[in-house]
């Protein structure tokens, strides 16, 4: 079988931890920023889908369409390497001085979970009963202030666990971040491989930060479920 | 001046874009994208029929690594499953072109998707039917294959599209390890010709975008016409 000697070492100590520490609080922190700036844009988006103006609605549905069909490398790349020619020049000059990987990770990884998360919304906006709408309307609320204290309350109670479950994914989906040379858990495995030819350990150890990662996420979001919302799996 | 967008990097690559150096060279651009998720697609639906089943199986020692390796797998980013390949396939298999590499990576990643969605699709078939065809004394592997899996097969049809879609868009990460599909060409002509980011990068958005849209709306169109067999 393999020719391959373990060693573990070089992984729970020293340099080589330090980087892949600093890789998972990359992960972290990209991921964390991103579903909360995703959570409010898809909101938007989830709401302009739903509006009774049909140039707004078209609107919404034009972007949801494009952005969940179209590669996330490739809209990474967009705002990497093509979005200066679209982008106003103080936001640019801004964007280069504060480190513009980051930054156009973050804006694609958004973009693209937002179209995602606003599905999720609006499913959870279906779910209630219509009747609710149209007693708030006509105790005189607007369709924005409908949505604000009656439906958007309630849905969003629904929606947490696809929520989560988005989080998670764009947890994931953050390691593509790695391509335009944002320092990741994925990019400082890669990293570690490449310094110490120790692939199977570095792997291991992304590996298992992400499955842990998972696991506590969903046993949470099972959690939420049972005792919230009081759904039980089928046996 | 110069016009603010020029497309001319476009019209001047096309045939670039589109099948990479074929026929004097290796297929490359839309061409090796359609080969790589055509191919991982027909390969993962067997996979996961084959994960899904064992997953659901009476055996707890059968029913239990197959649920393990789906979870395991399903808690990963798919870049880090191209690299585990991409390391771990010349290790056992000795020398192993790129482009295996990634269908390989491809298909065991969606493997642990579909196998999800035959699990629903089987479930989704009313008890009565296993009840009633155990009767007429059909072993259960014949049940499952005679009677369930037809009609569950055919519920997933629109599930399976959309993996195909996902599988479409996650070709575009075999641009890691060098395969030359469209991703991979794009950042080729960009590298080379330096002044046309935007356009490029627009271009094979739209590319992929009209790839996925035409899918989409076929499983979408399938949903609508297969609900009928949910009538009872």
């Amino acid at each position: 079988m393999l020719n391959y000697t373990f060693d573990w070492s070089i992984i729970t100590s020293g340099k080589y931890f330090d980087w892949l520490l600093s890789g998972l609080l990359m992960t972290l922190k990209l991921s964390a920023l991103s579903i909360v700036l995703a959570f409010l844009l898809g909101l938007l988006i989830a709401v302009m889908r739903m509006s009774h103006n049909r140039p707004v609605r078209w609107i919404a549905h034009a972007y949801l369409e494009f952005f969940r069909n179209t590669p996330l490398l490739v809209q990474i790349f967009f705002w990497y390497f093509g979005s200066y020619k679209i982008l106003p020049t103080v936001i640019n000059d801004w964007l280069n001085e504060t480190g513009f990987e980051f930054a156009a990770a973050a804006i694609a990884l958004t973009i693209y979970t937002s179209a995602f998360i606003a599905e999720d919304i609006r499913s959870g906006v279906l779910s209630i009963p219509k009747e609710q709408m149209e007693a708030a309307r006509s105790a005189g609320f607007s369709y924005l202030r409908s949505m604000q204290y009656i439906i958007l309350p309630q849905a969003i109670r629904i929606t947490i666990p696809p929520l989560v479950n988005q989080f998670l994914n764009l947890a994931k989906n953050s390691s593509l971040a790695m391509t335009i040379g944002v320092m990741e858990m994925t990019y400082q495995a890669r990293q570690v491989e490449s310094y110490t030819f120790k692939g199977f350990e570095a792997f291991t150890a992304a590996t298992v930060v992400y499955l842990v990662l998972s696991i506590v996420i969903t046993s949470l979001v099972n959690l939420y479920n049972e005792k919230v919302l009081n759904v039980h799996k089928a046996a | 001046m110069e016009p603010f967008f020029n497309f001319s990097v476009i019209t001047d690559n096309f045939t670039y874009f589109m099948i990479g150096r074929f026929p004097h060279g290796p297929l490359g651009g839309v061409g090796l994208t359609l080969y790589l998720a055509v191919v991982s697609c027909v390969l993962s639906f067997f996979g996961g029929l084959i994960l899904g089943l064992l997953s659901i199986s009476r055996f707890p020692a059968v029913r239990y690594p197959a649920l393990a390796f789906i979870n395991l797998v399903r808690g990963m980013p798919l870049l880090m499953v191209i690299f585990w390949m991409y390391f771990l396939m010349p290790a056992l298999f000795g020398k192993v072109a790129e482009n295996d590499t990634v269908i390989m990576a491809l298909t065991l990643f969606t493997s642990a998707y579909m196998s999800r969605i035959v699990v629903a699709g089987i479930e989704g078939i009313p008890k009565g039917q296993t009840e009633a065809a155990l009767s007429t004394g059909l072993t259960s592997w014949q049940v499952m294959l005679y009677i369930v899996l037809p009609q569950g097969l055919r519920n997933m049809i629109p599930s399976f599209v959309n993996q195909f879609v996902s599988l479409i868009k996650d070709t575009s990460l075999a641009f890691i390890v060098g395969v030359s599909e469209l991703t991979h060409v794009a950042t080729q002509i960009n590298n080379r010709t330096m002044a046309f980011p935007t356009e490029i990068f627009v271009f094979i958005a739209l590319i992929y975008f009209i790839l996925c849209y035409a899918f989409t709306s076929l499983s979408r169109w399938l949903e609508g016409r297969l609900s009928w067999s949910k009538a009872f």
